[in-house]
Parts: C-alpha cells; sequence; structure tokens
C-alpha cells in the first residue's frame, strides 16, 4: 500500500492526529512565549541571571526526550487542585515541549533587546520615558522581529519533538511513527513523519513571512503589529482552552489500563480492558503506547491503574536484581518486592512467556530430530547464526548463552531483530533468537527449542495492579483470576501475527478471542 | 565661606538662572575623572554652546542636566533645584533632548517620533496631532508630505529637523542639543544653523548645545564654553574666545580663519 493510499484511506484518523499534533504544539509554544519573553526581559534587566537561565534552558535541549519523561511523571506538583506537572498523557508532554522551546525564546528576547542601538534607548531616556515605557515603546516593538525569529525555531523544534509524546500516550502524529516502528512498516512511519515535515515547513514559511515583515519596518509595521498581537491573543486562548480541556475535574472513577509499546503489550492491555469492562458498573481509560519503563513510572504514580508486566523485566530492568534459577521464585520474589516498594500486586500469570526463543526451521527440527537448544548445540560449527543488536549485547544475551550451551558458529550475522525471522526462513542464517510470541514463527512455519539448561530467566506475562485499586474495585480480583492461564505461547503468537501480519484492530482481535474463550457474551 | 554656603547664596541671588553646576566633578567606577570642578550658570533664554575636542567631557556635561547621569561631586541644579532632588522622569520631560540623527525610533512615523513626550503626557490625541502639524511647519517639514512618513525614508537634514520638532514637542523651558548637524553634508549643515537661529530668536528657549565646529559655535552661541580634558578653560561670549591667551582657545580660534587651498601663500 503507498503512503498515498494509506492517507486517503485513513484520512479521518490522519486529520485527527494531525489536529493533536497541531495543539500539542501550539500550546507548548504559547506557553513557551508567555514564558520564556517575560524571562528574557528579565534578563536584560539582571544581566546577573543571564548565565545561569540560559545554561539551563541550554540544558533541557539536550536530555533526551524520553529521559525527561521519565522524569517528569513520577512528579507531583499541584497548584490548588490542578495537577501542572506528572503522570502520562498531553500535560506532561506540553511540560517537555515547553522546556524544549524556551532556550530560542529566552535567548532571542534577550538578544534582540540587547541589540536594540544604544542612542536610540538613550534618546528614549533623556526624553523622560520610564523603564516600562521605554521597555513597551522602544525596546520590545524593535526587538519584535528577533523575538519572532525565536519563536519560529522553538516551534520547528516543537513539531518535531511532539512525534516522541505518543510514547506517553499524548497523541498526535508520533502515534504513525512508533506504530510503524513497531511494526517494520515503513508506510506508517512515513504517515506519521510526512505530515509533521509539512507542519514544520508551513509553520516556518508563515512565522519567517511574519519576521521579514516586521523587519522589513516601514509601510506594514502597523498591520504587523496587529497580526502579532492577534497571534499572541490567538495562541493565549488556545493555550488556555487547552488549560481547561487537559485539566478536568477529577470525580469519573475509571480504571486506567495501560500498555508498553509493541503491538503484544497492546493486545493485553485490550484483553484486561475489555474483560474489566465486561463486569457490570466498571469503566476503562485506555493509556496505551507507553514507551521504555514509562508504563512501570505510569503505576507508580497512580496514573495507570494496571498493565502486564514480565517477570524476567521486573526482577532485571526495574529491581535490577541478579537473576535466580527458578521461575517460580521469580515471580515470588518480584510478587513481595512490589508489595513492599510500590503498593502493586502481580495477580495471576497469563500462561505465557515472552523470552528469547532459540528458533530453526521447521523441516531442519524434523530431519535432524530437535528438540531441545542442546540438540542444536551439536550443529553449530556448521551453522550460521543470525542474532538482533539487543541479543548481542544484554547480560543475559549471546555471551553466556554460548557459554552455557557450547555454540561454536561458522559466522553471527548481527541484524536486526525483526529481518533474522526472514533470514532464517531464506536460509541465509539457520538458528535465530527471536521472540518467542512473535506471530512470525508460526507464519515461517519455525520451531522453538527447549530451553534445557534454563540459561534465560523467565518471562511471564502477568498483570500488575495498584494495591488502591483493588481496595477500591475489590471485584478486579476475580477477573484476574479468570484469566489465569488463558494464553498459550501459540495464542499469543496467533494474537501478534493477526494484529502484526493482517493489520487488524487489536480490539477486534481481542474480542473475538475472549469471545470464542467464553470470557464475553 | 564654606562650601555650602557658597552654593546657597547662589540660590538667593540668581534665581533667573536656568542650570548652574557648583563644583561639579563626575568620575566613572573605576577611578577615571571626565569631569572636575565645573562652575557655570545658564541663563533664562541664553544658548551656552559647550566648545571642545572629541572625548573632552561635553556629553558628559550634557548628561548631568537631564540625569541621565549623576554627578560625583558637587551639584547641579535646574531651576534652582538639585537634580538630585528633581523626579528624573519629571524633569527629563521639561528638558528637550537632540542627539545625532540616530535617536528617531525607526518604527515610529514622524507624527510618533514627534508625539513622543506629548503621548507620554498624557495629552489629547487631537491636540498631539495639531501640535504635531505645527512643529513640522515650523522646522520647515510640510505635514502633510511627511506625517505618516517613517525616519528612513528621509534625508539625514529632514531627519535632524524632525529631531529638533520633537524636542520641542511639549514646549520644554530647555532644550539640549549634543551635536544634532554633526553628522549633515556642510551645505545643508549650513543651512539648518542658520535656520536653526531664526528659530531660537523666535522662542527664546534656555539651551545647551555641544559641538566640536567652532564655526557652528560662533553662529549659535550667546556665550562659549570651552571644555578641555572635563575642565573648563574659558566662559564668556564668542569674542571672549578670539581674544583669549589659553593654548586650547587659540587653537579653536585658529581653526576659524585656516580654510586655504594647500600650496597658496599663508
Amino acid at each position: 500500500m503507498s503512503l498515498l493510499d494509506f492517507l486517503v484511506r485513513n484520512q479521518r484518523e490522519v486529520l485527527e492526529l494531525i489536529l493533536e499534533h497541531l495543539f500539542l504544539v501550539f500550546i507548548s509554544t504559547g506557553i513557551a512565549v508567555l514564558i520564556g519573553v517575560p524571562l528574557g526581559i528579565l534578563l536584560t534587566r539582571r544581566p546577573g541571571l543571564s548565565k545561569p537561565v540560559l545554561g539551563f534552558a541550554n540544558v533541557m535541549q539536550t536530555v533526551p526526550s524520553l529521559a525527561l519523561f521519565g522524569f517528569l511523571i513520577p512528579l507531583n506538583l499541584y497548584l490548588f487542585h490542578v495537577r501542572l506537572v506528572g503522570g502520562i498523557g498531553a500535560r506532561t508532554a506540553i511540560v517537555a515541549l515547553v522546556l524544549y522551546s524556551l532556550l530560542p525564546i529566552i535567548r532571542n528576547t534577550f538578544i534582540g533587546i540587547n541589540t536594540v542601538d544604544p542612542a536610540i534607548r538613550e534618546a528614549g531616556r533623556g526624553m523622560g520615558m520610564t523603564d516600562r515605557q521605554l521597555l513597551f515603546q522602544v525596546e520590545l516593538p524593535l526587538a519584535l522581529g528577533v523575538i519572532i525569529a525565536g519563536v519560529r525555531v522553538a516551534t520547528v523544534i516543537c513539531v518535531g519533538t511532539a512525534t516522541i509524546a505518543a510514547a506517553i500516550d499524548a497523541g498526535g502524529l508520533g502515534r504513525y511513527i512508533f506504530r510503524g516502528l513497531r511494526m517494520n512498516d515503513n508506510v506508517l512511519i512515513l504517515a506519521g513523519a510526512v505530515p509533521a515535515a509539512f507542519i514544520a515547513l508551513a509553520a516556518d514559511v508563515l512565522l519567517g513571512s511574519l519576521e521579514k515583515a516586521i523587519r522589513a519596518g516601514a509601510g506594514v509595521r502597523r498591520r504587523a503589529n496587529k497580526i502579532v498581537g492577534a497571534s499572541i491573543a490567538g495562541v493565549a486562548v488556545v493555550a488556555v482552552a487547552g488549560v481547561i480541556f487537559f485539566y478536568p475535574a477529577a470525580g469519573t472513577d475509571r480504571v486506567a489500563v495501560g500498555s508498553k509499546d509493541f503491538t503484544e503489550q497492546i493486545i493485553l492491555g485490550e484483553l484486561l480492558a475489555q474483560s474489566i469492562e465486561a463486569k457490570p458498573g466498571l469503566k476503562v481509560a485506555r493509556r496505551f503506547d507507553l514507551g521504555g519503563t514509562l508504563a512501570h513510572e505510569a503505576l507508580v504514580a497512580g496514573e495507570i491503574d494496571i498493565y502486564v508486566e514480565y517477570t524476567g523485566t521486573a526482577l532485571l530492568a526495574i529491581l535490577k536484581r541478579p537473576l535466580p534459577k527458578d521461575g517460580t521464585e521469580v515471580y515470588s520474589s518480584v510478587k513481595e518486592e512490589y508489595e513492599r516498594r510500590f503498593d502493586a500486586v502481580w495477580t495471576e500469570p497469563l500462561g505465557f512467556e515472552n523470552t528469547f526463543a532459540i528458533l530453526v526451521r521447521g523441516e531442519d527440527a524434523r530431519r535432524l530430530g530437535l528438540k531441545t537448544v542442546s540438540d542444536a548445540a551439536k550443529f553449530s560449527a556448521q551453522w550460521r547464526a543470525g542474532f538482533g543488536q539487543d541479543f548481542m549485547s544484554r547480560a543475559d544475551g549471546y555471551r553466556g548463552f554460548a557459554r552455557t550451551y557450547g555454540f561454536k558458529f561458522q559466522e553471527i550475522r548481527e541484524m536486526d531483530l525483526s529481518l533474522t525471522y526472514r533470514a532464517l526462513a531464506e536460509r541465509q542464517v539457520d538458528l535465530i533468537a527471536g521472540n518467542s510470541t512473535d506471530g512470525l514463527i508460526t507464519r515461517y512455519g519455525l520451531v522453538q527449542l527447549q530451553d534445557d539448561r534454563r540459561y534465560f530467566p523467565p518471562y511471564d506475562a502477568v498483570p500488575v495492579v495498584r494495591q488502591a485499586l483493588l481496595e477500591r474495585h475489590p471485584e478486579i480480583r476475580a477477573v484476574m483470576q479468570d484469566l489465569r492461564g488463558l494464553l498459550s505461547v501459540e495464542e499469543m503468537r496467533r494474537l501478534n501475527y493477526q494484529v502484526d501480519g493482517e493489520q487488524r484492530q487489536a480490539r477486534a482481535v481481542v474480542r473475538e478471542f475472549l469471545l470464542a474463550k467464553g470470557k464475553l457474551k | 565661606m564654606s562650601r555650602h554656603g557658597h552654593v546657597k547664596n547662589l540660590t538667593q541671588m540668581e534665581s533667573s538662572k536656568t542650570i548652574e553646576f557648583c563644583h561639579v566633578s563626575y568620575e566613572l567606577p573605576d577611578g577615571k575623572i571626565l569631569l572636575k570642578d565645573l562652575n557655570l550658570e545658564v541663563s533664562r533664554g541664553e544658548t551656552l554652546v559647550l566648545l571642545g575636542r572629541s572625548g573632552s567631557g561635553k556629553t558628559t556635561t550634557m548628561k548631568l542636566i537631564n540625569r541621565l547621569l549623576d554627578p560625583t561631586a558637587g551639584e547641579v541644579r535646574v531651576e534652582g533645584r538639585s537634580t538630585l532632588h528633581w523626579d528624573p522622569i519629571r524633569l527629563r520631560r521639561r528638558i528637550g533632548y537632540v542627539i545625532q540623527e540616530v535617536g528617531l525610533f525607526p518604527h515610529l512615523t514622524l507624527e510618533g517620533n514627534v508625539g513622543v513626550v506629548p503621548r507620554l503626557e498624557g495629552w489629547e490625541s487631537e491636540r498631539i496631532k495639531s501640535r504635531v502639524r505645527e512643529l513640522l511647519t515650523l522646522v520647515g517639514l510640510d505635514p502633510e508630505r511627511f506625517v505618516s512618513r517613517f525616519p528612513r525614508e528621509l534625508s539625514g537634514g529632514q531627519r535632524q529637523r524632525v529631531g529638533v520638532a520633537r524636542a520641542l514637542a511639549a514646549d520644554p523651558p530647555v532644550i539640549l542639543l549634543d551635536e544634532p548637524f554633526g553628522a549633515l553634508d556642510p551645505i545643508t549643515r549650513r543651512d539648518l544653523q542658520q535656520e536653526f537661529r531664526r528659530l531660537q530668536e523666535r522662542l527664546r528657549k534656555t539651551m545647551v548645545f555641544v559641538t566640536h565646529d567652532v564655526r557652528e559655535a560662533f553662529v549659535l552661541a550667546t556665550r562659549i564654553g570651552l571644555v578641555k580634558d572635563g575642565r573648563m578653560v574659558l566662559l564668556g561670549p564668542p569674542s571672549e574666545l578670539l581674544e583669549s591667551t589659553d593654548p586650547e582657545a587659540r587653537a579653536f580660534a585658529d581653526c576659524l580663519y585656516e580654510a586655504q587651498p594647500v600650496g597658496s601663500p599663508a
């Protein structure tokens, strides 16, 4: 499907994402202007502050956006009853975007005012202007072109950075980009990236011509002043509307279901959401697509109530504990520590593991009688292996694996994980380390060898719930018990393939599955 | 007599003095002395020309009058009151200020530029409008053609006329002019000097005029104050400059006569 086909076929959704994107950019640059311009003016009055303030703004620009989100989510800053910072969603995205776009605005305001001809400033003072009159009647009008140039840079930065906001459920064109990256779908990536690039270009051209009109001065000056006044007023109105929109009064009691940002997690999020919705009196808010460890942070911050985590990930990536060898031991130790540290409960395992799967072609497995990883080690000297960068580098990855089983490959090819399945099917390589739940395993008829020496830690999928939710709605516990052991690894692969391979909606796939299992009526 | 007593006496005796400097010094924070023990008075309606080389302290002297600077010693009085006791904003609005052409606001039309002080003073907009037209006519610019132009659309001489009109706008009793004609070609310069002189005879403002051009000083001055290295070396009517034996006065007086082609006999 070409990009144009996709955009036409999904025009409603595309339009919605563009509007979300514009909204984020408008509000963020609007707030950044309201903070940055006064701050820049203050710096011209207190030059001693300019180094620390510009330094801070500079540092903010270099902080990677995901790290900044990770830092902002657990924060709880309230002004009266309005939460200003923290949590997932547009609010935190806007705070981050404001921080990113402050620097050019502060800097250009500061420079714009400071480069006003000193003789003109002195003429103003000599005629008896107060500092305020000098600022509003002389310095700001003369610095306006430079300030607008700063706003222009900030806006363009903001359009680009706002794509990352999709990582914390803030919407915008980043949704397509993230979805496309996850599904290895270039059309989807472009469907997000191309409109974003057009928005950036349009903003650049529009603000650029405004800037030029102001700098040209002379005849258009008055009109330019009116345009600037009107646009500042417009942005302020949108900003206020957005604040009202994004800070609804607390009250509606919904169970916030979260997920990480890959297909399986979205399917599992749907699974939890639909199972909870099936109970009378329970309502759900979906907060899916949280990147990195943001889902965990959102749970701890109380932004989401429940999501599916994997035992091994919790142990290694979140609790940063060494590995014990027994699967049930991992489950019980993370369960115990989560209750103690995070007031969160590990409920019942869903029945499958998402771990590294050592995979060979089905025909090889049958021909050579391969069942376990140890069986395959004998043939490794004649084999080529294909591994993802992740497997080659991580602690529970290749090095320990090869030592444990005594593998010595003829050749190892390091490539993107998503490409290894195809490479195996097309006989480019003979063994790969994939994901045990990947739909492509079924599609290509691959066989997973049993980890008979139990080298890989267990990655059992388990819904994790905030204690507070169980207290509020004890019936959730029964819902989770009902989900126990619901999904085998083969079933998870099939669901993943229906969404990734067949491009179906996760919501519909899950509904069909739950109906088939008799969990929904 | 103590210095303080001397200052008091001056106030009582010479109340017709619009501007007075009593033992005024001005020193930069780094210790560099720009003005040293300066004494002068300017009477109502008089034009005092401060003459001197670049960097001699003329402009500093002028800025002490409208409190762009405060003296580090001594006292500057305007209308009998120490500048330190004036609200600087009120003081400056009573003093017109003309600096070299760069002082016009590039983002305002002539109407905006000339009307600045009346606007700050809160005049009715109709009154400002008619005042701007009156002033443009006074300085020889046709209001119909010029009110809505921007400074960049004017010649140097026209800009300087606007500068003078702007300084006169709120009818201040005192006007300070800092080398207003410095950047003009000699012919325009001469025309403006003549016109300015006629204007001055009509308006009878108290003026302090800074220049390094001795001819200009002779055309405009009631009295000339010759400043050298932050000190007043001579203060008196122009004729005194010609008669003085002071080397700096001689140097400037000589400039009046020397304009011979290269190679011609002296």
